[in-house]
């Protein structure tokens, strides 16, 4: 049960050509109405990706960089979960698990994985040396599509407890931005004997009353400061995105049209925040990708969602959290006390002030804004993410 | 499809054509369904047991052109109002005096949701009425939405609409008529009673708008509800609340991102999914009628109406409508004009007579004594649908 098994990816012809059927067989809707990005994914842009996945784009290529790297699979807690586990050649080296998000997976860390584990190749010092475990979570990439409730951010937080453990860490990190964000700060508040300390990019757990306002839908809190008004209006305005209701009220329902067309799949992947779609439109109208966002690798992402028919069971993590909130009284979260360290990259959804980080970490060890990346930081800036990590993580080694 | 225009306000026969290749490659798409995994939990959307069921039938047993052949059996126009060829059915009654009167559709309705009505309207002798309540009726296709032509700029919110409407009663000689509409048709004749046109003597919706801007601030974020509600006022509250918490994710979507939704363009299950997930009730309508036991809906009422969607490829220019409006959809407008309510059970909420009597002061007539009907009601119910219709405006004849 505990076994831990070597994992290849190896897809069979056939859904490839069926792949490439359906892009070639794609109905368009006509266009939008407006010349921005306002009414979502544009169609040039969408017309831009499918003519580069359905013809020049390599369909085996998302493929050939998993089986690039040791990738294993164990049983836990009923569920198999993938994840690639590098360790780096160095002695000493501090294990670090870290937790993708929606719309991502384990191709958004491919990149970092050289400079967290081998960090003398790239810049670092050997005593910056990560030993790196990235998880797919339940229901995404070739982890197991949960077929029972549950599967929250705290459950997945737990797993994530006995995978270290299993791999024989008895001191570790972990990071995490987005959904990733979620699961590592729940991972903190059960802070398992091992678990020295977290790095966010994402202030998924604001101070209460901001939660409230955000998430509820409410005016935003009397007297907040211009750098707070300025974080709280994107991110107030991000939670009131159809995708974030869709998936959590009905995950099946837009499931079906993720599973059965590429083009539906592709546009809900693209549409997650306005800084991410427009670089990524850049990156396939004009050529112009920005850091690690390129055509191939947005495609290596949406095709692993497509090859895999993870549409439906990756938006169900979205269900769950709002299910787990609308099941329990609103209740503070016992505080954090482990050390937490959190990197503002400018192209996030929002810029989460210093002050917000500290009310919800009062043992905020480490706080810093960089000048470049976005929401997918580890995947638009590789070599900066791991330099924040390497940063963050250097006083608790 | 098409329509010919002559002049600029010239009524021109419209004609329905649907071509064998059509049908063949919407039959090749269902087919060729690539399909999730069940639904962890019957709450997450549109169950697979019942989209499965409506895909074996839509393949195999479905026969649009036996619709096709009914459809094309009405009298069927398009003049062009506003820059937008505007479709509709205008059947006028034998019975001299008939009062004209302009049925809206809504989302996800089209005009298909109307074609039980018009005997029972037009015809009132035949269906156990008095030759004095006879309508000439008119039923158009909101711009977007099934013949109409889809509009190439943006502006059509539902206040010009409302004035399309307008012009189309002049355009067809009619002095004097009444207007009726739920859903986004409750939206659009409330803005024509706003409007106040010479002609219009009064309204009748089976979707009221009736809230106060508090009540409608209120239930949105989920606030308690205020002191001094009824038992009445009381369960109309607790219904918008849960309404708000959990059905709203399609509508946030197209609100925000209409243009996002390429998977319904490109896939009928994907289509056929994201319409039935409107509300609960009318979902759970939907899965009895394709589990064989069907209430007001059958399998072909349902299929007519999603496969008129496909074949106009209106999925998307139909929700723009949502991103178009930026009226609140629940709070009294400050209708003056005589107003007719009828409250079928299941309908999105079931709005009391004291917000009815409140939203507007001159209501004419108030009916929630039913024991069936929802959100479709004129598809549903038309029966009863129909009676309402002439209770109310038997007063303004």
């Amino acid at each position: 049960m505990s076994e831990v098994r070597p994992f290849e990816v190896d897809i069979p012809d056939q859904p490839l050509d069926d792949l490439r059927r359906r892009i070639a067989a794609t109905r368009l809707p006509p266009e939008e109405l407006v010349d921005d990005s306002s009414q979502g994914v544009q169609l040039a842009t969408t017309e831009a990706l499918l003519s580069y996945w359905g013809v020049d784009y390599d369909l085996r290529r998302a493929q050939a960089r998993l089986n690039a790297v040791p990738q294993f699979l164990t049983e836990i807690d009923g569920l198999d979960i993938h994840f690639i586990h590098v360790k780096s050649g160095h002695e000493g080296a501090l294990p670090l698990i870290v937790t993708h998000g929606w719309p991502g997976s384990v191709i958004e860390m491919l990149e970092a994985i050289g400079p967290l584990t081998d960090p003398t190749a790239h810049g670092g010092a050997p005593e910056d040396a990560f030993d790196l475990v990235v998880p797919s979570l339940p229901g995404y990439g070739f982890s197991g599509q949960p077929t029972e409730l549950g599967w929250d951010a705290g459950r997945v937080a737990g797993a994530w407890t006995e995978l270290m453990d299993r791999l024989g860490y008895d001191r570790y990190v972990a990071p995490g931005g987005d959904v990733g964000a979620a699961v590592t700060d729940t991972l903190a508040i059960l802070a398992p004997e091992g678990l020295a300390g977290i790095h966010l990019n994402f202030l998924r757990r604001p101070p209460p009353e901001i939660a409230a306002a955000v998430f509820g839908g409410a005016p935003a809190p009397e007297g907040l400061s211009e750098e707070e008004q300025s974080a709280f209006v994107p991110f107030a305005r991000q939670f009131r995105r159809g995708y974030i209701a869709e998936q959590g009220q009905s995950p099946q329902t837009i499931g079906y049209a993720l599973t059965d067309s590429p083009a539906g799949l592709a546009g809900w992947m693209l549409d997650h925040d306005t800084d991410a779609y427009e670089k990524i439109s850049r990156a396939f109208v004009d050529g112009e990708p920005s850091g690690g966002l390129t055509r191939d690798s947005v495609l290596d992402n949406i095709t692993l969602y497509w090859l895999t028919g993870t549409g439906a069971s990756a938006a169900r993590i979205y269900w769950e959290g709002q299910n787990a909130a609308a099941a329990g009284p609103a209740q503070t979260p016992p505080e954090v006390s482990l050390p937490v360290a959190f990197t503002v990259f400018p192209g996030e959804i929002f810029r989460a002030p210093r002050a917000w980080a500290e009310t919800v970490y009062p043992n905020l060890t480490y706080f810093n804004e960089v000048d470049r990346g976005g929401h997918f930081a580890a995947w638009e800036e590789p070599l900066l993410f791991a330099a924040e990590l390497r940063s963050a993580f250097r006083s608790l080694r | 499809m098409t329509g010919t225009t002559g002049t600029a306000t010239a009524i021109n026969p419209f004609t329905i054509e649907v071509s064998e290749g059509e049908l063949t490659d919407l039959r090749d798409r269902i087919r060729a369904t690539r399909w999730p995994d069940r639904e962890v939990d019957p709450s997450q959307g549109v169950r697979l047991e019942t989209i499965q069921a409506l895909a074996e039938y839509w393949e195999n047993e479905y026969d649009w052109r036996s619709f096709e052949k009914r459809f094309a059996a009405l009298p069927h126009f398009i003049t062009k109002i506003d820059g937008v060829d505007v479709h509709f059915i205008h059947v006028r009654s034998e019975n001299t005096g008939a009062l004209p009167l302009i049925v809206t559709h809504g989302w996800p309705g089209s005009t298909v949701e109307q074609l039980k009505i018009i005997d029972p309207l037009t015809n009132p002798t035949a269906n156990g009425a008095a030759a004095g309540d006879a309508f000439h009726l008119v039923i158009p296709s909101i711009p977007g939405h099934g013949f109409s032509a889809k509009p190439t700029e943006t502006g059509w919110d539902p206040i010009r609409v409302a004035r399309a409407w307008v012009v189309l009663m002049e355009r067809l000689g009619y002095a004097e008529y009444v207007a009726q509409g739920g859903d986004w048709g409750n939206a659009v004749t409330e803005q024509m009673a706003l409007l106040k046109p010479p002609g219009l003597l009064g309204i009748h919706t089976n979707m009221p708008a009736t809230l106060s801007p508090e009540i409608s601030r209120a239930v949105q974020i989920g606030d308690p509800a205020p002191d001094g509600l009824s038992e009445e006022e009381q369960t109309a509250y607790d219904v918008l609340v849960h309404f708000f918490a959990t059905g709203i994710g399609y509508s946030q979507e197209m609100g925000n991102r209409p243009q996002t939704l390429y998977g319904i363009a490109d896939s009928p299950v994907g289509l056929a999914a994201w319409m039935l997930d409107h509300d609960v009730a009318s979902y759970e309508l939907i899965v009895r009628a394709f589990a064989g036991n069907p209430g007001g809906l059958s399998r072909d009422d349902v299929l007519d109406n999603v496969t008129h969607y496909w074949l106009t490829n209106t999925g998307i220019s139909s929700a723009r409508l949502y991103w178009e409006s930026k009226l609140a959809f629940f709070e009294a407008k400050g209708v003056e004009l005589p107003v007719g309510v009828t409250v079928f059970p299941d309908e999105l909420y079931p709005a009391p007579r004291s917000w009815a009597e409140r939203a507007y002061p001159d209501l004419i007539h108030y009916n929630n004594d039913f024991e069936e009907g929802g959100h479709f009601a004129a598809w549903e119910q038309p029966e009863a649908f129909s009676k309402e219709v002439r209770d109310t405006f038997r007063a303004l004849r």
